[in-house]
């Protein structure tokens, strides 16, 4: 059975590329395209790991990790962190608030889907 | 229970617990803890004011003129309003020039003159003398009324009964003897009569409570409240005029105002107030909780008046004595006991006045009168003697026994003639003469010795004229033809209607003569004759009290020659050896000198000392002819008077300029914390923006390293797929480019260095051609496109290009924001109030009322989560907003709902119309 994963990410082309990335690689791809949408379909699709942007419209993205880490339901569901903004206190902020993993953008499509299989056990 | 021997024994026993509460408390005082350093027992002191006059008179002026007796007690409360101003400034200059009277005060404030200090003294005594007869008066009338007991007849005429047989002499003779116990144990009149004031306090308390208990037996023991009395008084024909509170029985609205302004001054200058306010004031302090426990006081003792006075004439025949209803309305009814309380409450009330007044008036008689004539007659040879001290006590004691039995002598030769209430009003009379030499002289530096002088003599005269020599009059001393046709018969110049001015009430016509003679002759002879060295020298002192240090402004005034030990000797005469070696131990100690006393150097500090020592003794004229006989003094000229306090002006000045400079170097500090503030601010928006400027970059950066690689790893990706991801590649690349040119052309315009190209715009033409130029931009999202121009619009001043800028991104941003295949966007231009205004209006999703502000801020969007995210910088709006406003006009957005159709918004900006001159500039 493919691994399930969650994109939650408000930049269309940013989707479009990630999407592709995983689908290729064998994955059961959902997209939400703002905060409350990830939490939504997080509780809907129990997804194994979760590609989080950290600014998105309606919740941002430490939000959504810390309700996501308060649902008994998703606590095998790894988080891995997106952002724009390369600040080493918002990476702690994003690990205290119980993400599994970090990276900052532009991103090399190697590495992430290195994260990807790492956060996976695959 | 009124039988003659319990009366007699109780006042005695009353007295003889006064002596105990007295003694008790000096003993308290001598072991250091004292009984009276209280706000409280201070303002109990105060009330010294109420006298037999308020115990029993107020009732009698009630009787006859209804609230008439009010302005009395209304001035004293208004007046204590401004105590912490006007009386504070005369406790703090009396405690640092050891004032021991009110004499004292103004003698002293005129360069210690001494004919000055005598002037007020004779002044003092004679206008207090109907006010002491007037306690005599009560105190005997009340003892002859509870004496005739069961029998209510009004106390016989004095004048047909001799001496020994007159109670009202034996009252003077014990008030006299009782006096000098409480007065004159100490001989240093600056320290507290610590026993005394106690005494009175405790006396307030008494008459308080007397007055108090027969009001509330008037008032629901005899009738039904206070309800019941004055609708009984109201329904009697005689007497309903009396409620009337003005204008009435009550007196008019002058005499209202004039007894009110004179009871004002009295409680500031009657010597009784004198000594108990300032001279035993313990703390400045005190003054504060006086300024409404005193007023509380008041109130409280008047609040039964007119329910008694009521009662007494509802209850009583006409033509009975209402000074004693007080007294006759208890014993009307045998209650006997109430009858005897009140007797004390009254007694209280006369002796509480009795004592301070004459200690107060025996201390001025004594040193600035009795004193400086003796200390100049040389041939007591006063100089060479050893011990003065007994003879000063003798002085007061003499003065005393003196003063009281002159205010016999008035009661015997005028005291029947007039209610108690009209014999204090003229005293009260006399002493508001006091009110603009001292007043004066506390606020204004240009009031001279002669103008002080003048101002007293004159208004004393005028007194004199009004009012005491018609109380001669009418008690048949002097032929009363005087009062009806004028001396000599000469109309104009009768006593009570001077100058033709009648039908004024005795009391207020005196006032307004005697105040209009007083006030001018003090301020004219002020201003004509200047001042002596001395004067002046005195005069700052008083009324820069609050702005000089207390010492070394007085003393660095002197220059002369002196030895110690004369010095000395001169203390040790008055005071005694034992104080004065204690005194000058204090000195050298505070100023850590070493004894022996020979060796203290005997400069301007220590004559000051003794003369300020002295002063407390004998008052401050006095004490100034008494050191100039041991110093050899130079006088110092006017010139050199005034040259050290310029000098001392000087500095005031330069710590004033010092206090300013720091004031300063505070706001200084003030403003570099703030900028430093702004700076920090300034520092954390700038990294906000460079964060944000790096988000923004990378994001576009992410889509094309990302598409980059996949189309780098995936050579075999179907065609139509390559395709789309090298459009997003290029698409990003081209957001990357603009976004770039969008923070240059933003940093730019922020820093001031763009160059404005300006030129007279015609808008429409532009709006036209921008439409034109982007109607591609519409045709790709299916949106319709339209413009609403007038024919013709005024020019605007702008730079063109800039202005196409502003037009194209309101355009780009509303095809953006429209549904694909429904959008709409309409262009209008109108000119309103010399602007010219473009709309743009699309029937997008609007923008939420909270956002319409900050989307003009720097990478802000609205946020909008149905359309997903716009493209954009976030910059457009801003970079608009600073062009608009570079040209003068404004830029903002509205619901574009204004037809009623779908939402939608409205962005809007003005530019004004070009002026004339830009008009003839540009041709």
């Amino acid at each position: 059975m493919s691994r399930k994963v969650l994109i939650a990410e408000d930049e269309p082309s940013i989707v479009t590329s990630l999407e592709f990335l995983l689908q290729s690689n064998a994955y059961e791809v959902r997209v939400a395209r703002d905060g409350e949408e990830a939490v939504r379909l997080a509780e809907a699709f129990v997804p194994d790991l979760v590609l989080l942007d950290v600014m998105m419209p309606m919740k941002n993205g430490f939000e959504v990790c810390r309700t996501i880490r308060l649902n008994p339901a998703l606590v095998d569901t790894k988080i891995l962190m997106l952002t724009a903004r390369g600040r080493e206190a918002e990476r702690d902020q994003g690990l205290g608030a119980g993400a599994d993993g970090y990276m900052t953008k532009p991103f090399s499509t190697k590495d992430l889907l290195a994260s990807v299989k790492g956060l996976l056990r695959e | 229970m009124l039988e003659t021997w319990v009366v007699i024994v109780t006042s005695f026993a009353y007295l003889g617990l006064l002596f105990a509460i007295a003694y008790y408390a000096d003993a308290r005082a001598d072991a250091g803890r004292s009984l009276i350093a209280s706000p409280y027992i201070y303002s109990l002191s105060l009330a010294v004011y109420a006298t037999a006059w308020t115990f029993y008179g107020s009732v009698g002026r009630a009787a006859e003129n209804g609230v008439g007796f009010l302005p009395i007690y209304i001035g004293p409360t208004l007046m204590i309003a401004l105590w912490w101003v006007v009386m504070r400034k005369i406790v703090r200059i009396s405690k640092q020039n050891r004032i021991t009277s009110l004499a004292d005060f103004i003698a002293s404030r005129y360069g210690k003159s001494a004919l000055l200090g005598g002037v007020v003294t004779v002044i003092a005594v004679i206008g207090i003398l109907p006010y002491i007869s007037v306690q005599l008066k009560a105190v005997s009338a009340s003892f002859t009324t509870v004496l005739q007991y069961p029998e209510l007849l009004s106390a016989p005429r004095h004048g047909d009964v001799p001496l020994v047989r007159d109670t009202a002499f034996w009252v003077a003779l014990i008030l006299a003897a009782f006096t000098i116990l409480f007065g004159t144990r100490h001989l240093d009149a600056a320290e507290h009569h610590e026993g005394m004031v106690a005494a009175i306090a405790f006396e307030s308390v008494v008459k308080l409570v007397a007055f108090l208990a027969v009001g509330a037996w008037v008032s629901w023991g005899l009738y039904n409240g206070f309800g019941d009395i004055f609708a009984r008084a109201a329904a009697d024909p005689a007497l309903r005029p009396m409620l009337a509170p003005l204008g009435g029985a009550g007196g008019d609205y002058s005499s209202w105002i004039w007894l009110t302004i004179l009871s004002m001054l009295a409680i500031m200058f009657l010597p009784r107030q004198f000594q108990v306010t300032v001279v035993e004031n313990k703390d400045e302090k005190h003054l504060s909780k006086a300024i409404w426990l005193f007023p509380l006081y008041m109130l409280a003792i008047n609040v039964f008046v007119l329910p008694i006075a009521f009662g007494g004439l509802l209850h009583f025949p006409r033509g009975a004595d209402a000074d004693a209803y007080v007294l006759t309305l208890p014993m009307s009814q045998k209650q006997e006991l109430l009858a005897l309380v009140v007797f004390i409450g009254g007694l209280s009330a006369a002796t509480g006045m009795v004592i301070v007044e004459t200690i107060a008036l025996s201390t001025m008689v004594c040193n600035d009168l009795v004193m400086p004539v003796l200390l100049r007659l040389p041939g007591l040879r006063l100089n060479e003697r050893r011990d003065l001290t007994r003879l000063l006590l003798a002085i007061r004691r003499g003065a005393i026994v003196l003063v009281l039995l002159l205010g016999y002598l008035y009661f015997r030769l005028a005291g029947e003639a007039y209610a108690l209430v009209a014999i204090g009003l003229i005293s009260f009379a006399a002493v508001a003469q006091f009110a603009p030499a001292a007043l004066g002289g506390i606020f204004w530096k240009g009031g001279t010795r002669r103008g002080a002088l003048a101002g007293l003599c004159a208004g004393f005269a005028v007194w004199f004229y009004t009012l005491l020599l018609p109380a001669f009059a009418r008690s048949e001393w002097l032929p009363i033809g005087f009062l009806q046709h004028g001396p000599w018969g000469i109309e104009l110049l009768k006593p009570q209607a001077l100058f033709g001015v009648a039908g004024l009430d005795p009391t207020t016509h005196a006032m307004v003569w005697s105040m209009l003679a007083n006030v001018g002759a003090f301020v004219a002879v002020s201003l004509t004759w200047a001042p002596g060295a001395a004067e002046h020298r005195q005069a700052s002192l008083f009324v820069d009290v609050f702005k000089r240090p207390a010492l070394p402004a007085g003393a660095s005034l002197w220059r002369g020659t002196a030895a110690a030990p004369e010095l000395y000797d001169l203390l040790s005469r008055f005071v005694g050896a034992p104080a004065a070696e204690e005194a000058f131990e204090d000195y050298a100690r505070l100023r850590g000198l070493e004894l022996p006393i020979a060796r203290l150097p005997a400069d301007a500090d220590l004559v000051h000392f003794v003369e300020t020592q002295l002063a407390g003794v004998i008052g401050a004229a006095s004490a100034r002819i008494m050191v100039a006989s041991v110093v050899k003094e130079e006088a110092p000229s006017l010139q050199e008077v005034r040259a050290m306090l310029d000098e001392a002006s000087q500095i005031i000045v330069y710590s004033h300029r010092l206090e300013q400079k720091s004031q300063e170097l505070e706001r200084a500090t003030r403003e570099l914390r703030a900028a430093n503030e702004r700076l920090t601010e300034i520092d954390r928006m700038k990294d906000e923006f460079v964060s944000t400027v790096s988000h923004e970059l990378r994001t576009p950066l992410t889509s094309i390293r990302a598409f980059s690689e996949i189309l780098h790893d995936h050579p075999g990706l179907p065609e139509p797929e390559r395709a789309r991801f090298l459009g997003i590649i290029t698409k990003e690349t081209e957001r990357l480019t603009r976004l770039i040119n969008q923070i240059l052309d933003l940093s730019r315009l922020e820093s001031g260095r763009v160059e404005w190209r300006e030129s007279l715009v015609d808008l429409r033409e532009v709006i036209r051609d921008t439409l034109a130029a982007n109607s591609q931009l519409f045709k790709e999202r299916d949106a319709r496109l339209e413009a609403k121009l007038p024919e013709r619009v005024p020019k605007v001043r702008a730079d063109l290009d800039r202005i196409v800028q502003v037009i194209v991104n309101l355009l780009s941003n509303a095809a953006k924001f429209v549904e694909p295949g429904r959008g709409r966007v309409e262009v209008t231009l109108v000119t309103e109030d010399g602007f010219v205004r473009v709309d743009v209006r699309d029937n997008g999703p609007g923008v939420a009322p909270r956002d319409r502000r900050v989307i003009f801020d720097k990478f802000r969007q609205g946020g909008d989560p149905l359309t997903g995210k716009p493209q954009g910088s976030g910059l457009g709006l801003h970079i608009s907003r600073h062009i608009v406003e570079h040209f003068g006009g404004r830029i903002w957005v509205s619901s574009g709902a204004s037809d009623g159709a779908d939402g939608g918004a409205c962005f809007s900006f003005t530019l004004p119309v070009a002026s004339g001159r830009a008009l003839e500039r540009a041709a």
